[in-house]
């Protein structure tokens, strides 16, 4: 379990997380949602510790992650940041940096590594563009490509950031139940999320960040009926029985 | 990736790299033995059975020919690698380090040890390095705090490049005992090379080489952004300011050797990327290699072409290099061409 315990981070006088406190479960899909700003992505940054937090502490697995170095940190968890390169290599060369972290100096990739690293372009279903060029492959191509790199890091928890940006619909899908599946293998899933109804639909918990706080971190069905997205979002989602489906209407004024 | 093309593209990188090697031995026979006087094989194998010997072959060999050719590997090398490493540090296929000021910041050192009267193999090094460091440091700096696009750190290095060659200018029009050494450094010549400055500088050039082979799959995880190299467990910031150290360490000694080679940093890495890809274990000894087998063709032949005169290695090196640069640039189109 990734337990954040009055975790407050700023930027000079604009503070963006405000004692944040949650808890991210093991084989759980959780969906963070918020309105821009709030500090979702900054939550990510802080947790994997690319930023350091003001005050406040993280545990993975009851360890905290100041007393861990990047490299032990890369070991538990993998994160998939919202704004890629497009990086000049194959495919197959990006899943196996995955085993980056697990290396020691000189940092060679053994055949184990590669053999780790088949493994996840084959669970991805993504052989036919293994040897391609990461230049050459499409959005929905590529996000596969990264999550593949994730799996070869193999840690516990995977986290992302708006990875259903600029897909389509049917890679958005195709990205939710594959994420979904990761979950049931028992991976701790947390990712940020635009799309409402693609998070209340594939998550098992969703966390909402308001004005850097934790407004909530609940079963999306309880997170819907306390009415805190129409706060927030000035929107209704609703769940449908007879679809099972969540959805929301928008007003036109 | 069935082993089948694995083994096709093994064999290709093999082949690839046997006719660099060859390429980089035949530069190196032809620069011994070409110049204003003919040096056969012959001679020069008794020159090496016997190097104490008076004879003007002899000396012709181990002190002009010799120490000459090997500044010309060691440059050739170190430009191309630093090269390489800056582009792929920078994420910018467009940085080199003439064009980024990294040169001119070590040029502006020589200069001024030069006006200091500061000589000296290892000191020469040293400052040229400060200076190609302080460069290279500074463009970095305020490409990353002012979140400086691609094409905005290149007009940073244009900026600094005017600069640093101004003051080093002013120093030469206010000093003459420095005037005499200013436009062949400025294009980049091998004649003053002499054991004394080329032990130091080849030394440190080739341990930063070593180092740099060593690091390669860092170079590539640094080239998929901070936040992604730091999500694989890399302390970026280091990284990149220990790449940028040793791509000035190996730009500033190949400035105290021959000048401002321009060029070379720019144009070898563009033609090996597309030879062999970008992966940084491939990339940077054939860099290494075809740029010390092209610079050292590049002299013989600015030593040959008008002799007994000779022009600066510089020079060669544009006439050869633009042409050839256009052409792969050309022919390449749609292919790696993205930057």
């Amino acid at each position: 379990m990734i337990e954040i315990k009055d975790l407050s981070f700023g930027y000079g006088k604009n503070h963006i997380l405000k004692n944040f406190s949650a808890c991210f479960e093991k084989g759980k899909l959780t969906s963070v949602i918020g309105t821009n700003g709030s500090g979702k992505s900054t939550l990510l940054k802080t947790i994997i510790g690319i930023l350091a937090p003001d005050s406040g502490d993280i545990f993975v697995d009851g360890t905290s992650l100041s007393s861990l170095k990047c490299q032990d940190i890369a070991k538990r968890i993998s994160y998939l940041a919202q704004g890629k390169n497009t990086p000049d290599m194959t495919a197959f060369q990006m899943v196996l940096h995955g085993r980056f972290p697990h290396l020691n100096y000189p940092r060679r990739y053994s055949q184990k590594d590669r053999n780790i690293a088949y493994d996840a372009i084959n669970r991805m279903g993504i052989t036919d563009y293994a040897d391609k060029s990461m230049a050459s492959l499409s959005g929905g191509m590529r996000q596969n490509v990264y999550i593949a790199m994730a799996l070869a890091q193999d840690t516990d928890y995977i986290l992302l950031d708006e990875p259903t940006t600029y897909l389509d619909i049917s890679h958005q899908l195709h990205l939710m139940k594959t994420l979904k599946s990761l979950a049931a293998d028992g991976k701790g899933i947390i990712t940020v999320m635009h799309d409402l109804p693609m998070a209340f639909n594939f998550s098992d918990r969703i966390a909402v960040v308001s004005c850097g706080k934790a407004a909530v971190c609940d079963f999306p069905e309880n997170v819907c009926q306390k009415g805190i997205i129409k706060d927030i979002f000035g929107i209704d989602l609703n769940y449908s029985p007879e679809e099972e489906n969540y959805y929301y209407r928008y007003n036109h004024p | 990736m069935n082993n089948f093309m694995k083994s096709c593209k093994n064999r290709k990188i093999i082949l690839i790299y046997a006719a660099a090697i060859v390429f980089l031995a035949a530069s190196f026979f032809i620069g011994i033995m070409l110049g204003s006087t003919f040096v056969s094989f012959e001679k020069i194998w008794q020159a090496i059975l016997n190097p104490y010997n008076a004879g003007s072959t002899a000396r012709i060999f181990w002190h002009v020919r010799l120490p000459r050719i090997c500044a010309c590997l060691i440059c050739g090398a170190a430009l191309s690698v630093s090269g390489a490493v800056i582009q792929g540090v920078l994420a910018n296929r467009l940085a080199s380090p003439s064009i980024l000021g990294v040169n001119s910041g070590a040029g502006l050192a020589v200069t001024l040890c030069t006006a200091l009267e500061i000589y000296g193999g290892w000191r020469l090094s040293a400052f040229s390095f400060l200076g190609a460091f302080a460069s290279v440091m500074l463009v970095s700096i305020c490409s990353r705090k002012f979140g400086s696009s691609r094409g905005t750190v290149i007009l940073l290095g244009v900026a600094l490049n005017s600069l640093l060659n101004a003051v080093s200018d002013t120093i030469v029009t206010f000093n003459s005992e420095v005037g005499f050494m200013s436009n062949n450094f400025k294009i980049g010549e091998f004649s003053a090379v002499t054991y004394q400055k080329l032990l130091p500088a080849s030394i440190i050039i080739i341990a930063a080489l070593i180092v740099l082979f060593t690091l390669t799959n860092e170079l590539d995880i640094i080239t998929l952004g901070d936040d992604n190299a730091k999500g694989l467990g890399m302390n970026s910031g280091f990284m990149r300011t220990l790449f940028l150290l040793l791509a000035a360490l190996l730009a500033g000694c190949a400035v105290s050797l021959a000048g401002l080679l321009s060029f070379v940093g720019l144009i070898v890495p563009h033609t090996v990327r597309r030879i062999v890809g970008n992966k940084s274990s491939q990339l940077l000894p054939l860099c290494a290699i075809i740029g010390a087998a092209f610079v050292a063709l590049c002299d013989t032949i600015s030593r040959t072409l008008f002799s007994p005169y000779e022009i600066p290695v510089g020079i060669i090196m544009a006439f050869l290099g633009a042409p050839f640069f256009i052409f792969i640039l050309i022919k390449g189109k749609g292919g790696h061409a993205r930057d």
